[in-house]
């Protein structure tokens, strides 16, 4: 049995189904990402695991205890709002200590407590400063502490980082690493951004229009995913409508716009299907081309060169390691080489088509 | 770079300041100097300076009386508004959107009104055979009318009907700088809703609650309309007070003294409640 459990969660406000049938598990102290575009039904979820949000049908289950019906001040439950929600008339220690306050935590032991909160998220020498005087990493902080100090059973992270520049967020993810390893703490966090969600956490659940598309560790849901929808939105990725010729468990053959290629292993039956490939896993060769095409953009990113290249196939994005050498220009034919097994054959769906 | 500036700061402000200085400084200064005339029933205001109307307000109770009553007004009608405006803005807050779009529109009306045909209204409302004593008698409940009329009771219900809107406004506008997360953050570290609308909601309207209240208390001390109508002659104010002195006695320069004395008391009244308000939240307000 799972630390948190959700089943068949269904959310409707009115005629829109914010949130469809989700299902899925949170084994203890794991961090786990919700994942996907905006406006399906991330924070709906969230809401309604908190509970600020009624449950249209379905369960949740945290720690063996059915969650219906328990208010939200007594869930128990440690979450960081995407707003922070900080209290702005209380100083960083007042903000901290009112949930201890609020569980009637003698005062001396609150001072400790506070303390300790503090001190993890490395805000000691702050704890009497106004919100209002602080930077947005440092508030983030502080919500962070105050949501730890009651030592919940389950922190709640919606788009935690999404107020922050870009260099800031990027050492924040590591700070959330920590500091979620050093409390122990059963993890949920909301976000849009794949890396983020890739980069912190243990799983993985990629939501869209309200329905689990795929639950998977980080590694997995990049390298297999399940949908086109999921290859799309998580890193970037090459997909094409195609045909599977024949297929078994070593390889197969598609037919793309009248290109036969090898793919990789599926259990799919011959049909309409799409393929899917990464553009750091295309090769520009010499020798051995698979396709070849025209290049028609360019454009450099520091560590690597992003080729669009016009082949028979299609437009293909390639992503080539910057290595110091000048780059494939515009109107140059190239080459184009990958392995088969890289070359990902996916059930073809009607609304990727 | 900063002198040009500093050159267009000034050349901005400076249609503002002609403004100010021309029809507030000008006047003001000119009642100031008029306040230190002589002024004599027989000779009339002669040019020498005196501090006699100063001496005469200071001397007699019977200002005194005047003051106090004027500032017990001001205090009992910012009361009133708190209590009356400062839920109103809260539920005001926690409207639907379209809904709250009409009911700030019925509490923003009234300033639409001239105060003058309001407290008239007031004025038909209270009277002996206003509206509630005609009503109350009819139904049999009293037998005399209850007197409402030139009482400081029906001047403070006028006053409260005319200055409960800026309270509203200054309540409201607290309430919506505020972070509607914060009262389900309160919620999820464990705070009943009663703890979180005394620890939370109304700490953060506190600023809008004291701000309304310098402006209640400032606009009903210098109030003259609705003491005017609703106190006539029989329950004076400061503001009506001054008006006499100039209309009916022609005694210039006392109440211009009356006027600089009730100007002073109104201004030491607000720097040390604005004193107060930034000791206590100067720092988490900023
Ligand atoms: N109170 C509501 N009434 C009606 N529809 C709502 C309400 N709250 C959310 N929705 C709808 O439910 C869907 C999911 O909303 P939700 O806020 O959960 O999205 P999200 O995944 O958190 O998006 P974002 O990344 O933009 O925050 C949206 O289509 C939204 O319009
Ligand atoms: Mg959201």
């Amino acid at each position: 049995m799972a630390f948190l459990e959700l089943n068949a969660l269904t959310k409707r406000f009115g005629p829109v189904t914010a949130v469809d049938r989700i299902s899925f598990n949170v084994e203890q102290g794991s961090f786990v990402s919700l994942l996907g575009p905006s406006g399906c039904g991330k924070t709906t979820t969230l809401q309604m695991i908190a509970g600020f949000e009624n449950v249209t049908s379905g369960k949740i289950t945290l720690n063996g205890r059915d969650l219906a019906g328990v208010p939200a001040r007594h869930r128990g439950l440690g979450i960081v709002f995407q707003s922070y929600a900080l209290f702005m008339h209380m100083t960083t220690a007042e903000n901290v200590s009112f949930g201890l306050e609020m569980r009637g935590v003698p005062g001396a032991e609150r001072k400790i407590r506070v303390a300790r909160a503090l001190d993890l998220v490395h805000l000691s020498h702050l704890s009497d400063r106004y919100p209002r005087t602080m930077s947005g990493g440092q508030r983030q902080r502080v919500a962070l502490a105050r949501a730890l100090v009651i030592e919940p059973e389950l922190l709640l992270l919606d788009e935690p980082l999404s107020n922050l520049d870009a260099k800031l967020r990027e050492e924040m993810q590591l700070e959330l690493r920590r500091i979620q390893r050093e409390a122990g703490v059963t993890t949920l966090m909301v976000t849009h951004d794949q890396a983020e969600a890739l980069a912190l956490s243990d799983r993985v659940v990629v939501l869209e229009k309200g329905q689990v598309q795929q639950e998977a560790a980080p590694f997995d849901v990049y390298e297999t995913p399940h949908t086109a929808f999921v290859s799309s939105f998580i890193g970037k990725s090459n997909t094409l409508p195609a045909t599977l010729v024949s297929g078994d468990a070593s390889g197969s053959i598609v037919e793309c716009a009248g290109v036969r290629l090898q793919a990789g292993a599926t259990p799919l039956a011959a049909g309409p299907v799409q393929i899917a490939i990464r553009p750091e896993r295309i090769e520009v060769v010499d020798d051995g081309a698979v396709l070849t095409g025209k290049v028609s953009e360019r454009v450099f990113l520091g560590n690597q060169w992003l080729l669009t290249v016009a082949t028979p196939v299609g437009n293909l994005l390639v992503l080539r390691r910057n290595a110091g050498r000048s780059e494939a220009d515009i109107g140059d034919t190239v080459g184009l080489a990958f392995r088969r097994v890289d070359l990902r054959i996916l059930a073809s769906s009607e609304a990727a088509a | 770079m900063s002198a040009r500036t500093d050159y267009r700061h000034w050349a901005l402000s400076a249609p503002a300041l002609v403004l100010f200085t021309t029809f507030l400084l000008a006047p003001l200064i000119m009642t100031l100097v008029l306040s230190f005339r002589h002024f004599d029933f027989y000779g009339g205001i002669d040019d020498s300076v005196s501090l006699a109307s100063y001496a005469e307000v200071l001397g007699d109770w019977y200002f005194y009386e005047i003051f106090g009553r004027t500032f017990a007004i001001a205090l009992a009608t910012t009361v009133l508004c708190v209590l009356i405006g400062a839920p109103a803005s809260y539920f005001l807050n926690r409207m639907r959107p379209g809904f709250r779009s009409v009911m700030i529109l019925i509490i923003l009306g009234p300033l639409l009104i001239s105060v003058v045909v309001r407290t008239l209204g007031w004025a038909i409302i209270l009277g002996n055979r206003g509206v509630i004593n005609t009503f109350l008698m009819d139904l049999g409940v009293i037998e005399a009318p209850i007197k409402m009329m030139y009482t400081s009771g029906g001047i403070v219900l006028a006053l409260v009907h005319v200055m409960v809107p800026y309270m509203v406004l200054a309540v409201w506008a607290a309430l919506q700088r505020q972070d509607p997360a914060t009262e389900a953050a309160a919620e999820s570290l464990g705070a009943s809703p009663l703890t979180i609308f005394r620890r939370i909601v109304l700490p953060q309207a506190m600023p809008g609650v004291l701000s309304g209240s310098l402006i209640v208390f400032s606009l009903s001390a210098s109030a003259f309309a609705t003491p005017a109508i609703l106190g006539g002659r029989r329950v004076k104010v400061v503001a009506t007070s001054v008006y006499d002195e100039f209309m009916n006695t022609l005694n210039w320069p006392l109440g211009a003294a009356i006027a600089i004395l009730l100007m002073v008391s109104i201004v030491v009244v607000m720097v040390a409640w604005n004193r107060l308000v930034e000791a206590r939240f100067g720092r988490s307000y900023a």
